[in-house]
């Protein structure tokens, strides 16, 4: 039991600590980098304006968000967004600006209202329905239950003094 | 009738299909404009000779808003003469041209200026909050802004003479 | 003359190709050998001829052959010599080609494997595969024909796309398509016995192997992706959900499903209708990504052109459905189940969740994907559907698949008795919730990370319980230690190429939770000699150089990296190409096992007096594809010929 055991662990161990080590040294994310540059001044972490550029397609390229895209487009939509959340504006009068610009379009994931709380909706409806069709179809295979360990049939007394008795002639012999 | 419930499932690859086979009839990069039909978003820029150039000063007047780019090719180089000619014919009528350089440098939008002889109002937007106001997503992307100063429509890509017209004429026509 | 000559050459294998799926389903029809025989020979020719077309198209490449319109519009006199002939895959014909000529090979393969093991339904499978390769080959002539002339010839050619001038280029298109074509093999097959009515476990065991080599090639193809996003586009991600690159990674998923379902057919006899129609669905999704990718139907960065291409092959995949599907439904009545269970907790239970979750995931990118499309078409309404989306919904299925990938492999079949479940999971799941107590203890306040940290801890437990209980049992016999794992490896390679691959699939869990969780990124100007600081690293900007290369122009940025003490200089830079509009970003990286330091080098003054940088610092990147290499290495055990049974 021990020697499984300290096989198992270590082999957990070996796996769980570099990740836990790289974890205590990791900053938190939401902690503002420094940088000895001419930065603009502004009271907006870093985290806070990838937060709302996470959330916005950048225009001019397939599926990159506003965060990602390397793009000039890009850096000057992440401008405008700490400008806007500088100067007071929530997270969402942000995005309601580009929403007003451009379009729905601009949202990299639809609103979770109307029309488009569908593409939410029907996955999730898909997986019960595919949860309910396999718990259906595991009922079905298991309608025989018990049969491995079903008792065996009770034996006739008669039959019992005959297999005895055959038995026991055959020990004789 | 219960033989007849399995052909369900090739039928259900039908919608499908039908859906796929709509998407032809679109395309993805024609996004149309939220702004169309309200009141152009105002800007106060300088020329890249220094002079100002608002929005609000051509009040009263039909505005054709061009958004370029001196690395946009081919587009920006097809639309410039259609652009030129639109300007020589219009602008004694009461329109006002104005162009938008975007994303670019100094240098190569002058020589692009120079290169089509442009005469109306150029103005750089340095860090893009003109064009985001006006919802570009590409160029060259024109719009068309009436009298009272609300957009009334918008065309991406390189304009030609045709499309400039039937978009001024009937703006033209309209009493401010 | 070169034109000429592979225009030719093509129209001749699409003959063949036509006659020889016509021979084989003839053949198959009345039985007659020699007309089997002639397909034979028909696809062996087809066969030559594409490969003279490849090898054609590669000569024109990589002699400046202007006057073959591909090449000029893919090469020019400044392409280095390698991309010359990786650049004849680069476009739209040229995918096509390669496509074409894998089919082929395969084809032949098919061929030699199970011209004598598989009688009745071989010559059908023979000739769904020449149908499907005609096909290809009727896109090559018609829609996409490599061997266009052009005229007047050109001087120079316009060159390959920058982006593609990367040693990911030359891998990344041939894994996938292996992959992809690959699966065409048991569908196939699959076609085969739904045709002669023979949908019992031939068809399965023909094609095991086939199909786990086609799933490797996908994932390596896709994991080939990944690395190619992350080292060359410059946004520091490796996956971005593009429309495309969900149409590779749904088959993927449904082909993940399939080979773990076959195992319960295999042992059980069950759900043999819900395999051909996983097959079905697979080889579909393989054809919907080709269409994803070169109709314009919804825009992506890989999307080639538009044009009559979109419509063959929507056309196609229409036909594929519909005959497939049809053919199921017609055959309905033989699919009986034979299967019984006694209790819901069981292997076959798991299999099925495993099932249910990889199809719904697949069900997700699916109805993501098209969703635009759906809005655009019900309501006149163009929307977008991004990371954000389905981040959020497959995140939970596929964390939830990679706790069955623990619990599958060692519960028992049929019915898992109490002592069973005790025997093999008590150690993993204690082990699992240490695991999440330690994380939450080092710091992480991410539920999903901590998660992710418990749900691998207990898997890796779970294999390294089977594997330790297993190499004891044999010590007890005698073995000694090497012998008896290695011995283990190799009998049941199976198996435990199937616990690699597990364990492959945990390091990548890993490094994706560790990328999403704990990467930070700024961006920022810097002025010559000032420096950024991340993370703990320091980034000095050193200055600009300008460097003319033989088929572009590069501006490079010097930044001197240090944490404490100097660890090098990294050189980002933004390389103008004369045929391209914007400049394209090189990124420059320094990769580590916990970390990779990622540096975008983004607008500059002329004078090289400063500089727009994007910084990153990526956690556990570099897992994702140490993983892959386990991965690959689990695949190739699994794929090893089966040893006699020997103690």
């Amino acid at each position: 039991m021990s020697r499984r055991a300290a096989a198992a662990l270590a082999l957990a161990a070996s796996l769980a600590l570099p990740a836990g080590a790289s974890l205590a040294r990791s900053p938190d994310p939401g902690a503002a980098p420094s940088a000895a540059a001419r930065a603009p001044a502004s009271t907006v972490s870093e985290a806070a304006v990838h937060e709302v550029a996470a959330e916005l397609r950048c225009v001019v390229c397939q599926a990159l968000s506003v965060a990602d895209s390397p793009s000039e487009t890009a850096h000057q939509m992440r401008e405008i967004i700490r400008d806007r959340l500088a100067s007071g504006e929530t997270p969402e009068q942000v995005k309601a600006y580009f929403v007003d610009k451009y379009g729905l379009w601009i949202l990299l994931a639809p609103p979770r209202r109307g029309f488009t709380l569908l593409v939410w909706v029907v996955p999730f409806a898909a997986l019960l329905a595919g949860l309910a069709l396999v718990a259906l179809l595991l009922r079905r295979w298991s309608r025989r239950p018990g049969v491995a360990d079903a008792a065996p049939p009770p034996l006739d007394p008669e039959m019992r003094q005959r297999i005895e008795r055959e038995l026991s002639d055959l020990g004789t012999r | 009738m219960k033989r007849l419930w399995r052909w369900l499932i090739p039928l259900a690859a039908v919608p499908v299909l039908v859906l796929l086979a709509y998407g032809f009839r679109l395309s993805p990069r024609d996004i149309p404009s939220p702004l169309v039909g309200r009141p152009a978003p105002g800007f106060a820029l300088a020329t890249l000779e220094g002079a100002p150039l608002e929005l609000a000063t051509h009040r009263g007047k039909v505005v054709v808003l061009n958004f370029w780019a001196s690395w946009c090719y081919p587009a920006c180089y097809e639309e410039a003469p259609a652009l030129a000619r639109a300007w020589e014919s219009y602008k004694d009528r009461g329109v006002m041209l104005v162009g938008i350089n975007i994303q670019d440098k100094p240098d190569p939008a002058r020589t692009f200026l120079t290169r089509f002889g442009h005469t109306f109002p150029n103005a750089p937007d340095p860090a893009g909050r003109v064009s985001v106001d006006y919802g570009v997503y590409g160029v060259p992307e024109t719009f068309f802004i009436d009298r009272a100063g609300r957009v009334r429509g918008k065309h991406v890509g390189a304009v030609t003479d045709a499309i400039v017209r039937d978009r001024v004429e009937p703006l033209l026509r309209e009493r401010g | 003359m070169t034109a000429d000559l592979g225009y030719g050459m093509t129209l001749i294998a699409l003959g063949l190709a036509v006659y020889g799926g016509v021979a084989a389903g003839a053949g198959a029809r009345t039985g007659r050998l020699a007309l089997i025989e002639s397909a034979q020979h028909a696809a062996l020719g087809v066969f030559v001829l594409v490969t003279s077309c490849f090898a054609l198209l590669t000569y024109a490449f990589l002699t400046f052959d202007f006057s073959v319109r591909y090449v000029a519009t893919n090469t020019n006199l400044g392409t280095p010599f390698y991309y010359r002939i990786t650049g004849v895959w680069g476009a739209l014909e040229g995918s096509i080609i390669l496509w074409s000529w894998m089919l082929a090979l395969y084809t032949i393969i098919l061929i030699v494997r199970h011209r004598v093991g598989a009688r009745e339904l071989y010559p059908w499978a023979l000739a769904t595969m020449l149908g499907i390769l005609a096909f290809f080959l009727l896109v090559m002539t018609v829609a996409a024909p490599p061997f266009q002339r052009q005229a007047p010839v050109p001087a120079d050619g316009r060159g390959l796309n920058p982006l593609l001038e990367d040693t990911g280029m030359i891998t990344h298109p041939v894994a996938l398509y292996l992959g992809f074509t690959g699966f065409t093999v048991p569908f196939a097959f699959a076609m085969a016995a739904l045709i002669t009515g023979r949908i019992g476990d031939t068809w399965l065991v023909l094609t095991r192997r086939w199909t786990i080599v086609a799933w490797y090639f996908l994932s390596l193809g896709l994991l080939i992706g990944g690395w190619w996003s992350y080292h060359v586009l410059g946004w520091g991600g490796y996956w971005a959900w593009d429309p495309v690159e969900n149409a590779a990674f749904m088959p993927w998923l449904t082909g993940t499903a399939f080979l773990h379902s076959v195992m319960i057919q295999e042992r059980r006899r069950m759900l043999r209708l819900w395999n051909i129609s996983l097959v079905i669905l697979t080889f579909g999704l393989t054809l919907f990504g080709t269409f994803l990718t070169r109709s314009g139907v919804i825009a992506s960065v890989h999307a080639f052109t538009q044009g009559s291409i979109g419509i063959l092959f929507l056309g196609f995949l229409a036909l594929v459905l519909l005959t497939a599907l049809g053919l199921v439904a017609w055959r309905w009545e033989t699919f009986r189940s034979e299967g019984e269970l006694d209790s819901v907790v069981s292997r076959e239970s798991a299999f099925l969740l495993n099932n249910v979750l990889l199809v719904a995931a697949a069900f997700t990118v699916f109805f993501g994907t098209v969703f635009p499309l759906l809005s655009e078409a019900v309501r006149g309404v163009k929307v977008s559907v991004g990371a954000p989306f389905f981040n959020q919904v497959n995140i939970p299925l596929f964390l939830s698949l990679v706790f069955l990938m623990g619990v599958g492999p060692l519960i028992a079949w049929r019915r898992a008795s109490l002592d069973n479940l005790k025997r093999n999971f008590l150690w993993p799941v204690a082990l699992g919730i240490a695991a999440a107590a330690a994380a939450f203890a080092l710091g992480v306040r991410s539920l999903l990370a901590a998660l992710t940290c418990a749900t691998t801890v207990f898997v890796a437990a779970t294999i390294a319980v089977d594997f330790t209980r297993a190499t004891r049992a044999r010590l007890r016999v005698g073995e000694s230690l090497l012998p008896a794992m290695g011995g283990l490896l190799l009998r049941h390679n199976r198996r435990y190429g199937g616990f690699v691959v597990h364990l492959g699939i945990l390091i990548i869990a890993l490094g994706v939770m560790g990328s999403h969780a704990w990467s930070v990124q700024t961006e920022t100007t810097l002025h010559r000699g000032e420096t950024a600081e991340l993370a703990g690293y320091r980034f000095r900007f050193d200055g600009l150089t300008a460097v003319e290369e033989s088929n572009h122009f590069k501006v490079v940025g010097a930044f001197t990296v240090s944490n404490g003490r100097v660890l090098g200089v990294l050189r980002p830079a933004k390389k103008f190409y004369p045929q391209e509009q914007a400049p394209i970003a090189y990124v420059d990286y320094r990769l580590g096992l916990r970390e990779d330091l990622y540096l975008v080098l983004g607008d500059f003054a002329r004078d090289g007096s400063q500089a727009t940088i994007k910084l990153q610092v990526n956690r556990l990147v570099s897992w994702i594809w140490i993983g892959g290499v386990v991965l690959t290495l689990g695949a190739l055990l699994a794929i090893l010929p089966e040893r006699h049974k020997s103690v």
